[in-house]
């Protein structure tokens, strides 16, 4: 990607051409980033100024002259990047990659230092790293957080954004990922020569709208729904889900919603006037809404919350009670698959469950031999509800 | 500055529900005659909620890929679009004849052509004919064998058994098979008995569905007697009762599909015209000597 004799710092001679162009057909001044620079009405004269230098009244090649100068380079290589390269269409893409090197916090010559060694901006489990390339232009890699350091010979090398769809969609173990979300993205890749469009269509394959939602909310505009007008505005076999008590509508946000299940930054409420108590998170991008996700197993449980509750009698001796509550926080925290084999004092030990189970299940399988419906004869089964529509 | 949102619905427990929408997305945007091509799900993410957010053009072409009109083109796209005032009205349609309204999208602003779905468009014809092609193997299939084209049936939509006989009957009228069958899961015809209905000793079935999984996967192949259970697979051709079946598995995840995506824009008023020839030819597995063997599985 380097040009014969071009560095990071040089200015092309198309770049100064864009400038004087720009120069000639649009009257006003360029300010932008402490660059202004001007053209006489007739387009014979220019000036030039940055922070602690100004020129005025010169002709064309003075001008590309002083314009190619050691410290007068990088405004107008940065200039010619955000203006010209990168552009005002897509503003969401724009402001993360303004962002990704905090332009509007530091200085031209601080940040092209910076960028020099790469500045890094973390998203969701991944790393941005934004570095200068030949005549200013940005160059992004984009890699996940745990492999930082690692070398990039080591990982997988990718340069098409699409490629990152198939990473996301498996977790470490194959499993299919239906929540892009969720803190499971496998690592040991890289995507180490982006330009801008290419990083922000990579982060928007792995976190899809995060980029646009992130921003909207910078802007202040935001478009949260809470949780009741979703309920409402559900139709089919999603109906129901608007009689999910307020109360279980904080067990959905604590079971889905929490930074172990999802990096998303929950914004959604119960509604305008009620807040949740769970925990939103700490994730850099904002969920405006309950996702698909959040929304279908809400209605498996407005189903089960239906039922009314009842007094089962089970023989359990102190130690089987505190298994069945380690089984469960096991499951719940994901954690059965790290209990290893031999590991007999974990009540979620697979030895363990399966000793419960002899000792306490009868042969339909019931805790205890005691009936989930105790006027049915004992067999009835589980019946499954998947339902995918 | 023209976009391409195809909009399809996804899965939260099966990865290979959303696999020919970027499929045909792929295609489509290698073909280059949009600024971007995007894909929106109802189970998946980006959600059809966040979609047009992702989306940078001010003027975007909306194709739904769905098979029939009915609960989800009618309602649940546009309504999670935000399509300021639709109607479905708008598309005057009798159930089959859906082509385009043009909306403003509520919350980015866009100016949204809501597509037809692609499931009745005329072009899918030449899909289930090409998906007979591929599957056997032969460019030129046609003599000597039967076609049926298997949908789910009225169960829940009555627009559903509209497109199949609607494609059943164009592929007639081409003279190209023996014997042409719609066939459903759920009604009269039952796919259950596809060999009652063809005399031909070879028959292709080809499913009018956008993906595999379910239905396409384990219940028509186990109905039709091509195997006791998915699990152990099946042949193509398998034969049963004296016919030889060359079933072809979900018709969406032919590559030609994202031809009738590229129709239903172009309909729309999408500038498109050299992609469109691009992708019919690409998209091809059978060349035109007939020499690629075939590719069922």
């Amino acid at each position: 990607m380097t040009d014969v004799g071009s560095t990071q710092f040089d200015v092309r001679d198309e770049q100064l051409d864009a400038l004087c162009d720009r120069l000639r057909t649009n009257p006003g001044p360029i300010e932008f980033d402490g660059l202004r620079a001007t053209a006489s009405d007739d387009g014979d004269t220019f000036g030039l100024e940055i922070p602690d230098r100004s020129h005025g009244d010169l002709s064309e090649s003075e001008f590309r002259g002083v314009a190619s100068e050691g410290d007068v380079a990088p405004y107008v290589t940065n200039w010619y990047y955000w203006e010209e390269v990168v552009g005002h269409r897509g503003r969401h893409r724009r402001t993360f990659l303004r962002h990704a090197e905090a332009a509007d916090e530091h200085a031209v010559p601080e940040r092209y230092d910076a960028l020099e060694s790469g500045m890094e901006t973390e998203w969701g489990e991944v790393v941005v790293t934004a570095t200068l390339g030949s005549g200013g232009h940005r160059r992004y890699e984009v890699r996940h957080a745990d492999d930082t350091g690692v070398e990039t010979r080591e990982l997988d090398a990718h340069d098409d954004p699409l490629d990152a769809r198939e990473i996301a969609t498996y977790d470490d173990r194959g499993r299919y990922r239906p929540l892009k979300t969720a803190p499971s993205l496998v690592s040991g890749w890289v995507f180490s020569d982006l330009d801008g469009r290419d990083a922000v269509e990579t982060l928007d394959v792995l976190y899809p709208a995060s980029v646009a939602n992130w921003n909207l909310e910078r802007e202040g505009d935001l478009d949260v729904t809470h949780w009741r007008e979703t309920a409402e505005r559900q139709t089919g076999i999603y109906d129901v889900i608007e009689d999910l008590d307020p109360e279980a509508v904080e067990w959905v946000a604590e079971a889905c919603c929490v930074d172990s299940q999802c990096l998303k930054r929950r914004e959604w409420e119960y509604d305008e006037a009620h807040e949740l108590e769970a925990d939103g998170g700490a994730g850099t991008f904002p969920c405006r809404e309950p996702c698909s996700l959040v929304v279908a197993a809400a209605r498996k449980w407005t189903k089960l919350e239906e039922e009314e509750t009842h007094t089962y009698e089970f023989d359990l001796t102190p130690s089987e009670k505190e298994q069945v509550e380690a089984i469960v926080d096991a499951v719940a925290d994901g954690r059965t698959e790290d209990i290893r084999e031999a590991d007999v004092y974990e009540g979620a030990n697979r030895y363990r469950a399966r000793f419960l189970r002899a000792k306490r299940f009868d042969e339909h399988g019931n805790l205890s031999g005691t009936p989930t419906h105790p006027d049915e004869d004992g067999t009835a089964g589980h019946h499954g509800d998947h339902d995918d529509h | 500055m023209q976009a391409l949102v195809i909009v399809a619905h996804g899965s939260h427990l099966n990865p290979d529900s959303s696999a020919p929408t970027h499929a045909h997305a792929d295609t489509i945007r290698a073909a280059g005659a949009f600024d971007e091509v995007k894909t929106g799900f109802w189970k998946e993410e980006p959600s059809l909620r966040e979609v047009l957010r992702t989306v940078e053009s001010e003027e975007v072409f909306v194709v739904p890929l769905f098979i029939s009109e009915g609960y989800f083109t009618e309602q649940v796209i546009p309504r999670e679009l935000r399509l300021s005032g639709w109607d479905v009205s708008a598309w005057g349609s009798d159930g089959l004849s859906a082509d385009t309204a043009t909306f403003t999208a509520e919350d980015t602003g866009q100016t949204i052509h809501y597509c037809g779905p692609v499931g009745t468009h005329e072009a899918m014809t030449d899909v289930l004919v090409r998906r007979a092609e591929t599957v056997t193997g032969d460019p030129d299939v046609g003599e000597g064998f039967g076609l049926a084209v298997v949908g789910h049936g009225t169960e829940r939509n009555e627009n559903s058994a509209k497109a199949i006989e609607y494609h059943a009957d164009r592929i007639r009228e081409m003279d190209r098979f023996e014997e042409v069958q719609a066939l459903y899961m759920d009604e009269e015809p039952e796919v259950d008995d596809v060999t009652d209905y063809f005399e031909s000793e070879d028959v292709v079935v080809v499913p009018l569905f956008i993906a595999d999984g379910f239905h396409t996967q384990e219940d028509i192949p186990e109905d039709m007697g091509l195997t006791d259970d998915y699990r152990t697979g099946y042949d193509v051709p398998t034969e049963v009762d004296g016919h030889r079946i060359w079933y072809a598995g979900a018709v969406g995840t032919e590559g030609l599909m994202a031809d009738v995506v590229l129709e239903r824009a172009a309909d729309a008023g999408a500038d498109i015209e050299s992609a469109i020839a691009t992708v019919r030819e690409e998209t091809r597995e059978t060349d035109a000597g007939g020499e690629t063997p075939a590719t069922g599985d």
